[in-house]
């Protein structure tokens, strides 16, 4: 697509804005939230590595970001970010998944990071789909959801991913909803520049395959305006009950802890103390 | 100034509808991608939110 | 490949697998990621503890996806890697070996293999995977794969499987056993020095969005990532320029024939075999690894009976020496192939023979178990007469 006006995110892409995306789809929200997130920070792009899965998320550093990319195996991204920061720990590594590269084929990667704590942004872009391969049920799709593989309605409970990055000992963790691009951008900043594992879940529209699924087929605009409907801030969600919760999606940042060990961190540490010997 | 790359929408409304002072409207033309695109209605009455620009997935709208 | 003799820095008596595991860090290994299992854990043990002395990082992986998904990106981060397991493990692994094939990313994965299938029998020494590195990932590749018979080949052989994972960028398999990671042998060391050490070809400068960084059959260089290179790298279909196209049918021709065609074309180099008692055999016995070391020492009695029997080994199975063992059909009346399976590398010595001369398979009695030189030595006599 040949763009006559400039946008300001530009000096990130290799060449012309072109994402191929379904009309709506939340991917481009956020591929703008992390890219404004590096902005106002000052660090080199070239000092950013992305690794992503495949899915449609996948999509959103590889190939348009012009820096190093890494597009591995559904469900492995965490792992090869892991491999690649642990060699290179001068870079920051930031994961883009979707909720079934993250919460399925990916999950025992995904606790396990969290529970190294070592230092890798991972944005998981959940969908409650799997989107990109027709529309099946995704460990985060509602239950009785009528998807592609559960025509009768899903008999399973979803994750909440959040909760899951917390208990496995990830060390920053927000949620929020494309809705919400400017606290996700603010969110996103924190978790580049927090020293850990940081998780930054956004819920995301996916109009074609999940808006089927909720009665908002083709229609990013009633989604959004969902999110912001079943909203509901950690701060005002602690005082409410498991009633008032039902349905609703809370968002914020979710934890935030400073001074654990960091992986990178102990094995620079482990290199002095067994050197010294 | 709101300015819109016309033929990189994909026709999703989602910045019409996040537009806070609604001067965003549906063209009647269709675009290259054979969708409708948004036109500005009223340039002065654009408080520079930058809501089109950052909610657009396509990059298409551009606030200076 | 050149089997040059060093001066000895110094002689320990060791088992196969600590030998492996000292031939990766004298071939300058820095990262080792890897999963328990036996008969290999012992390589994790060793490195858990090295990898820290020698400035590198170990990890232990919550599984041998995550093993080989960490060696891979510790490579695409500037650093020489390596992983170790037994044939379950490598199962696992497969996938992401295609990954490493596709984005020529160079690493080393030892299996030091074990009875199979499924859980088998972990510490019998079996010679049951040795087409799972090439065949076992979906698609279409070539990979390397060398086979040592002896705690010192498992040292050397594995300096020249980084030596030849960074020259061509491709995953570089050693194919062990049980027994050969196990047995205790005198190992002798090198000097630092008298070391020749390969090392990747990389891009220097970014030379523009469609720099070309693959599919070159005389090796592309390398965007290893920090340097702002700014490395477009994807297990999809690609071109040169790592931009995915996966429509276009000529683009996947020419991706799977220029990644083969960088193996293939450069056999002379990769491959290695070790002839004996050649010159005027009438019956060669083909074997590999462990069933080696007993063909030799049956192949040296049966001479001392004057047999015209020799031996013919590949160390290096994949690529397989076909042009190799075409000459030798030609020589010989007979090949015995001897190995520890029913018969996985056999087909392919019949066919390479293309009838030139009468190919035998020759397991041992009982699979698992260690050849008897009897077993051999009659198959011989009954073949000669």
């Amino acid at each position: 697509m040949k763009n006559t006006v400039e946008h300001p995110l530009k000096k990130y892409f290799r060449g012309e804005i072109n994402y191929t995306t379904c009309s709506g789809c939340g991917n481009g929200i956020i591929s703008q939230s992390i890219l404004r997130a590096i902005d106002e920070i000052a660090i080199i792009f070239d000092q950013i590595a992305f690794v992503s899965g495949i899915g449609c998320s996948g999509w959103i550093p590889s190939p348009s970001f012009n820096t190093d990319v890494l597009h591995v195996t559904h469900g492995r991204s965490i792992a090869f970010a892991t491999g690649l920061k642990l060699a290179a720990p001068q870079m920051k590594v930031i994961v883009c998944a979707g909720d079934g590269d993250t919460g399925a084929i990916g999950g025992n990667h995904f606790i396990h990071a969290a529970r190294r704590n070592i230092d890798l942004t991972v944005v998981c872009v959940n969908n409650g789909i799997f989107g990109m391969t027709g529309g099946q049920v995704a460990p985060t799709t509602p239950y009785n959801s009528v998807t592609t593989t559960t025509p009768y309605g899903s008999i399973e409970r979803p994750f909440d991913l959040s909760n899951l990055a917390i208990a496995a000992g990830a060390t920053f963790v927000a949620r929020w909803t494309t809705y919400h691009a400017r606290s996700l951008k603010n969110s996103i900043k924190k978790a580049i520049e927090h020293k850990g594992f940081s998780f930054i879940e956004v819920i995301s529209q996916c109009p074609v395959q999940y808006g089927k699924v909720i009665g908002m087929r083709n229609d990013p605009v009633s989604m959004l305006m969902h999110y912001k409907e079943c909203a509901v801030n950690i701060n005002k969600a602690k005082n409410m009950s498991a009633d008032e919760l039902k349905d609703k999606i809370i968002v914020g940042e979710l934890v935030e802890k400073k001074n654990i060990p960091e992986l990178t961190d102990e094995i620079k540490r482990l290199r002095r103390e067994v050197s010294r010997k | 100034m709101v300015q819109i790359n016309k033929d990189a929408c994909k026709g999703c409304g989602i910045c019409i509808a996040m537009c806070p002072v609604k001067i965003l409207e549906f063209s009647d033309d269709l675009n290259k991608q054979g969708v409708h695109f948004p036109e500005v209605t009223d340039e002065s009455k654009c408080t520079r939110c930058e809501n089109c620009m950052i909610y657009c997935p396509d990059f298409a709208m551009v606030v200076s | 490949m050149q089997n040059k003799k060093y001066s000895i820095r110094k002689t320990d008596f060791i088992q196969g697998n600590i030998a492996c595991a000292e031939g990766a860090i004298a071939a300058g290994c820095k990262f080792f990621a890897g999963y328990p299992i036996t008969p290999a854990s012992e390589i994790a043990h060793h490195m858990s503890r090295r990898m820290f002395e020698e400035e590198g990082t170990f990890i232990q992986t919550e599984d041998e996806i995550a093993a080989i998904a960490n060696i891979i990106g510790a490579s695409w981060g500037g650093v020489k890697s390596m992983t170790a397991t037994s044939g379950p493990g490598i199962s696992l692994m497969l996938e992401n070996i295609g990954l490493a094939v596709v984005t020529e990313t160079p690493c080393v994965i030892v299996n030091v293999q074990r009875g199979g299938p499924s859980t088998g029998s972990p510490t019998i020494a079996f010679q049951g995977d040795m087409l799972q590195p090439k065949f076992g990932s979906h698609g279409e590749y070539q990979i390397i794969a060398l086979v040592p018979s002896s705690p010192q080949e498992m040292f050397d052989f594995t300096v020249t499987a980084f030596n030849k994972a960074e020259r061509y960028r491709v995953p570089v398999f050693i194919l062990a056993d049980a027994l050969v990671g196990h047995m205790r042998e005198r190992v002798d060391f090198p000097f630092e020095d008298e070391i020749v050490l390969d090392e990747r070809k990389k891009l220097e400068t970014y030379q523009g969005t469609h720099q070309k960084i693959f599919l070159d059959e005389d090796v592309a260089p390398m965007p290893i990532f920090g340097k702002g290179l700014k490395a477009n790298i994807t297990g999809s279909t690609h071109k040169e320029d790592g931009f995915r196209n996966v429509s276009d049918p000529k683009i996947m021709d020419n991706a799977i024939k220029k990644l083969s065609n960088k193996i293939l074309k450069h056999k002379e180099d990769i491959i290695a075999v070790e002839e004996k008692y050649l010159e005027d055999a009438e019956v060669a016995i083909f074997s590999y690894g462990l069933v080696y070391r007993a063909v030799l020492e049956t192949v040296n009695t049966a001479r001392s009976e004057g047999l015209k029997v020799g031996s013919f080994r590949p160390i290096t199975i994949w690529p397989f020496p076909q042009e190799q063992v075409e000459e030798l059909s030609k020589k010989v009346k007979t090949i015995i192939v001897c190995e520890n399976n029913l018969g996985q590398i056999y087909p392919f010595v019949k066919a390479a023979a293309n009838g030139n001369a009468k190919i035998i398979f020759l397991p041992p009695k009982i699979l698992g178990a260690l050849y008897k030189q009897e077993e051999i030595l009659n198959k011989i006599k009954e073949v000669i007469s």
